[in-house]
Parts: structure tokens; C-alpha cells; sequence
């Protein structure tokens, strides 16, 4: 098997339109490794893996997987490529006609040749690490938003992806949860040989299982690096993400005043008794 | 752009650009069509995908089309009596009936009928998986969403609306019979005779033409603008709901257009 490829973006500047989102980033995600891109809410984070799922033309520059330039592979190769890719979206995006099993099997239907009854193994297996093999006979609309995620999470994984994007994996899911997908990600990552990149908030989760770290911000891209060098920046904006501090103000905010109980439509007053 | 706005000179740029629009839309149209339609035959999988879109557009809308059929014929059969009868020609009765549905009215009000049915639910089903990246996440799959969403909704509309139009036939002749022979007392022998002597084999031909060019313009039309749906000015489910306005209202306007110029082409 080739060994998990690594992504290279090139001087890419990526956004809708005409609108750049986030401008002239050059990173190297290395192949096999886990990185993770962190940064505030709203700077890029999910458009930029879109970019690089090729869901979106790039304002300029390229983007190269495993060393194949993806906007100039012909449209045979970068199927293949896209076989060998798997995604979870910020929301899931399950389908909603479909239930919860034939979600998961629905890429194994389409681009194998395995029986129904290897497909529902397979399925049943996926499902079971990530501990929704209960939930098997539900539709989306039935199951909680953090379960949702983790069947995304269970869908991209059902061809044993050589490059997995998860964008929040761990949002929305209680902290026992989150640390145990943590865990099953460390442990996909010394049982496969996979390039794995987390879009996340969490920095207890990139602390724990990050191999290299890309920051974005302010419309670029900040830092990349390992972990170590990050802990050692001294840049302010670097340091207050990573201490989860709120900047410091010198006014006070909260200057409004409540709303006058004599404006609202519904005298509560008079009618609760309370005078 | 920063064109000269001579007074006179604005209606023709307005008229240009709309034009200009309208040929755009065409030519997108056309091109997600013939995208769409090379999948309709691609193996047993899109087999199993259409016949569930059969089972929707088609059997599921078979009652109201019966309903439809039976009170377009009752009516014909009622105004037709009442005008022939007049100068003691209600003989023709089932002649005028049997023509006015086969040629006209049948592949035109099943069209609409199941433009407002079927149509409207597509545009919304598809626009409310573009705005949710269920389309998005289709892709990323490897998934072509024209094979796997599109297609097999224009394999359904094909078969289902000639089958269709000839089930509102067979409905509205009987309908026709019931108010013309059963309630006003036109002759029932001379009814059937004519229905059959009447109608030639250009005339079913042509009807079931009609049926297939409603059935290929309503699905490209309504799969186009739910697809499309996040390209309007409004994104989100007000986005998807004027899709669905803007597929009905356009699939109606389409389906009377094309049928005039059908009917000139056709007789
Ligand atoms: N479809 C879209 N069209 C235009 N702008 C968008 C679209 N989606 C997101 N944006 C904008 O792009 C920016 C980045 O969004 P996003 O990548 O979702 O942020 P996040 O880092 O939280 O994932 C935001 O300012 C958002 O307003
Ligand atoms: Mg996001």
C-alpha cells in the first residue's frame, strides 16, 4: 500500500466570488501525521477544507495531494483520489431519505463489489466504533446533533480512507465523548497509514493528539508547526488563543438597561399577583 | 459597466439583457439535461433508484389524476352536449370529447398537475440538499449527485407522465360519456362509435409526444432550480422556497408554450 500521501497548498487563496476568505497560504501538511487547523470562529477554517475537497475553484493558486496537482488531474485520476478521500462535515450532512445503516454503506454500494451481506458487516463494524451500532435502523432527523456527527464521522471512514477531513469532530459532544474519539483517532492512526487533518476549537483535544498545528486568522495563515513551537510563540494574538484569554477592555460594556416591565404587552405583574 | 445611458436607448438595454439572461438560462438548462440523461440507463442500481421515483411521481399521483380526468371529461361532455345539441349535432359529441383530450387537454393538464404534485416536491427535496451540503457531501463521495439524484427522477417522469396522460384519457372519455349519455341522453352507441372512429393514430401519437416533451422539460426545470438553488440572491430555506415557486411557475408557463408550438408542428 502507498504510504499516506501529504497535502501541499501553494501561495492559495481561497473564498467565494470575488471575496477572499483567507489569502496566500503556503502550508505543508505532512503525510501520515495528524494536523490540526485551529483558529477563531468565521476566519476560514471550513472553507479552506472545502478548497482542498475540491468542492470550490481556489481564487489563485494550487493544491497538491499525495504530489498530484488536483485542479489539473483528469477526471478518471482524481476519482480515484477522491475514493481514497474521506470527509465529515461540520454538520454531518447525512442524507435524510436514507437510514442510518444505508448512510454508512451508501460509498460501499456505489464503488465496490461486495456483497450485501460483507457491506453490513463492514457497517455494523463502523458503527460500532463509534458507538452508534444501536442507532442503526434510525433516520438523521432522529438522532441527537453530536450523534450525527459521529455517524458522519462513521461514514467517512467506511473506505478506509487514506486521507481523512473532519471539520469539528468533537463540537457538539460531551467531554467523555470527545476524549474517546480522540482516542479512536490516535488508534486509526498506529493501526492504518493515514494523513488525518482535524478542523477543531478543542485545544485540550490538539494538545493531546496533534502532530502538527496550522493556525489561521486575520484572513492568513498565522503558524504552522508542531505543537512545542507553538506553546513557545510570543506572538499576542498566538498566546491569547492558546491561554483562551478574552482580550482586556477598558470601557465597560453591558450598559444597557433592562426593559422596563411597564413596556411589555403582558401585564405579568397583575396577573401573577406578584405586586 | 458603465454603458451610455442615452434615455431612448435604456428599454433595448433592458430587453438586451434580459435576453441575454434568458439564452443563458437556456443553454445551462440544456446542458444539465443532457448530463443528467446519459445515467438514466447506467446499470441496476439506477433501476432500483427509478422505480422508487416511479412509485412517487408516478403511482402516487394517480388518484388526482383520476379526479382531474373525471371532471375535465364531465364538463366537456356537459358544454359539448349542450353546444352540439343546439343545431341537433350532438351526435359528435364523443368526436369532440375523445379530440379535445387526446390532442389537447390530457397531456397538458397532466402535465400541470403533476408539475404541482411532483415537480414542486423535487425542486424542494434537491434544494434542501444543496443548502444542507448533502450534495456537497454526495460529491466528496464520489457520488455524481446527476446519477444518483437527478437521473433517476427523469427516468420516472419519462415513463410517468405518457402513462399517466393515457390513464386521464381513458378516465375523461368515461367522464365525458357519464354527463353527455348517462345525465343529458345523448345516444351511447353513437358516443362509443364515434369515439373510436374519431380518433386516428396520429392523433394518440401526438398526444403521447407532448406527454414526453412535458415530462423532460417539468423534471429539467424543477431538478434545475433546486440544484441551483444556492446560486439565487437568497440562500437558505427562502432560497429554496422561491426555487419551488419560480419551478412551478416557469414548468407551467414552459409546458403551454411548448405545446403550442407542438400542436402547430404536429398537425
Ligand atoms: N457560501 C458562502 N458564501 C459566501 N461567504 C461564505 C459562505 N460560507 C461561508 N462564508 C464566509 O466565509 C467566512 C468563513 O466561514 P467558515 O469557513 O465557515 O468559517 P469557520 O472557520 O468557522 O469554519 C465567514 O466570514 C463566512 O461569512
Ligand atoms: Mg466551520
Amino acid at each position: 500500500m502507498a504510504t499516506a500521501p501529504g497535502i501541499r497548498l501553494e501561495s492559495l487563496t481561497v473564498g467565494y466570488g470575488k471575496t477572499p476568505v483567507v489569502s496566500d497560504m503556503d502550508i505543508e501538511i505532512p503525510g501520515g501525521k495528524i494536523t490540526m487547523i485551529v483558529g477563531g470562529s468565521g476566519c476560514g477554517k471550513s472553507t479552506l477544507l472545502k478548497h482542498i475537497l475540491r468542492l470550490h475553484q481556489p481564487l489563485r493558486g494550487s493544491i497538491f495531494i499525495g504530489g498530484h496537482d488536483v485542479f489539473s488531474l483528469s477526471g478518471k485520476a482524481f476519482r480515484c483520489l477522491r475514493q481514497r478521500m474521506g470527509a465529515l462535515f461540520q454538520d454531518g450532512a447525512l442524507l435524510g431519505s436514507l437510514r442510518l445503516r444505508d448512510n454508512v454503506a451508501l460509498p460501499l454500494r456505489e464503488h465496490t463489489r461486495l456483497r450485501e451481506s460483507q457491506i453490513m458487516d463492514i457497517v455494523h463494524h463502523k458503527l460500532e466504533l463509534v458507538g452508534l451500532e444501536h442507532a442503526m435502523d434510525l433516520f438523521p432527523h432522529e438522532l441527537s446533533g453530536g450523534m450525527r456527527k459521529r455517524a458522519g464521522l462513521a461514514r467517512a471512514l467506511v473506505m478506509d480512507p487514506q486521507v481523512l477531513f473532519c471539520d469539528e469532530p468533537t463540537s457538539g459532544l460531551d467531554p467523555v465523548m470527545s476524549a474517546e474519539l480522540d482516542q479512536l483517532l490516535l488508534e486509526m492512526m498506529g493501526h492504518f497509514d493515514m494523513t488525518t487533518v482535524v478542523v477543531t476549537h478543542d485545544l485540550a483535544s490538539m494538545r493531546t493528539i496533534a502532530d502538527y498545528v496550522v493556525v489561521l486568522g486575520d484572513g492568513r495563515c498565522l503558524f504552522q508547526g508542531s505543537v512545542e513551537d507553538l506553546e513557545a510563540q510570543e506572538d499576542e494574538y498566538l498566546r491569547s488563543f492558546l491561554d483562551r484569554e478574552a482580550p482586556e477592555r477598558d470601557t465597560p460594556r453591558l450598559t444597557m438597561p433592562p426593559i422596563d416591565p411597564g413596556m411589555m404587552k403582558l401585564n405579568c405583574t397583575q396577573l401573577l399577583g406578584e405586586e | 459597466m458603465s454603458q451610455a445611458t442615452g434615455g431612448f436607448l435604456t428599454p433595448f438595454n433592458a430587453l438586451g439583457s434580459v435576453a441575454l439572461r434568458f439564452l443563458e438560462e437556456l443553454g445551462a438548462m440544456s446542458i444539465f439535461f443532457l448530463d443528467s440523461v446519459r445515467f438514466v440507463f447506467a446499470g441496476w442500481g439506477q433501476f432500483s433508484k427509478s422505480v422508487r421515483q416511479i412509485y412517487f411521481i408516478g403511482v402516487q399521483s394517480v388518484s388526482v389524476i383520476a379526479l382531474i380526468g373525471l371532471f375535465t371529461g364531465m364538463v366537456m361532455g356537459m358544454q359539448l352536449y349542450f353546444a352540439l345539441s343546439s343545431f341537433g349535432a350532438d351526435g359528435f359529441l364523443g368526436t369532440g370529447v375523445a379530440l379535445s383530450m387526446v390532442r389537447e387537454l390530457a397531456p397538458v393538464l397532466t402535465a400541470i398537475m403533476l408539475t404541482g404534485r411532483a415537480g414542486s416536491a423535487m425542486t424542494a427535496e434537491i434544494g434542501v440538499m444543496r443548502i444542507s451540503e448533502q450534495i456537497d457531501a454526495l460529491t466528496i463521495m464520489d457520488i455524481n449527485p446527476m446519477r444518483y439524484l437527478v437521473a433517476p427522477k427523469m427516468a420516472a417522469c419519462i415513463i410517468s407522465f405518457p402513462i399517466l396522460t393515457a390513464f386521464f384519457n381513458l378516465i375523461a372519455i368515461a367522464g365525458g360519456w357519464l354527463t353527455g349519455v348517462r345525465l343529458l341522453g345523448a345516444n351511447a352507441g353513437v358516443y362509443w362509435y364515434r369515439v373510436q372512429a374519431s380518433l386516428s393514430w396520429a392523433d394518440i401519437e401526438g398526444g403521447f409526444i407532448k406527454a414526453l416533451a412535458f415530462a423532460v422539460l417539468v423534471c429539467t426545470i424543477c431538478c434545475y432550480e433546486g440544484y441551483f438553488t444556492h446560486l439565487r440572491g437568497r440562500v437558505g430555506p427562502e432560497g429554496v422556497s422561491q426555487s419551488t415557486t419560480s419551478a412551478v411557475v416557469k414548468s407551467c408557463v414552459v409546458i403551454l408554450a411548448a405545446d403550442y408550438i407542438l400542436t402547430s408542428l404536429l398537425w
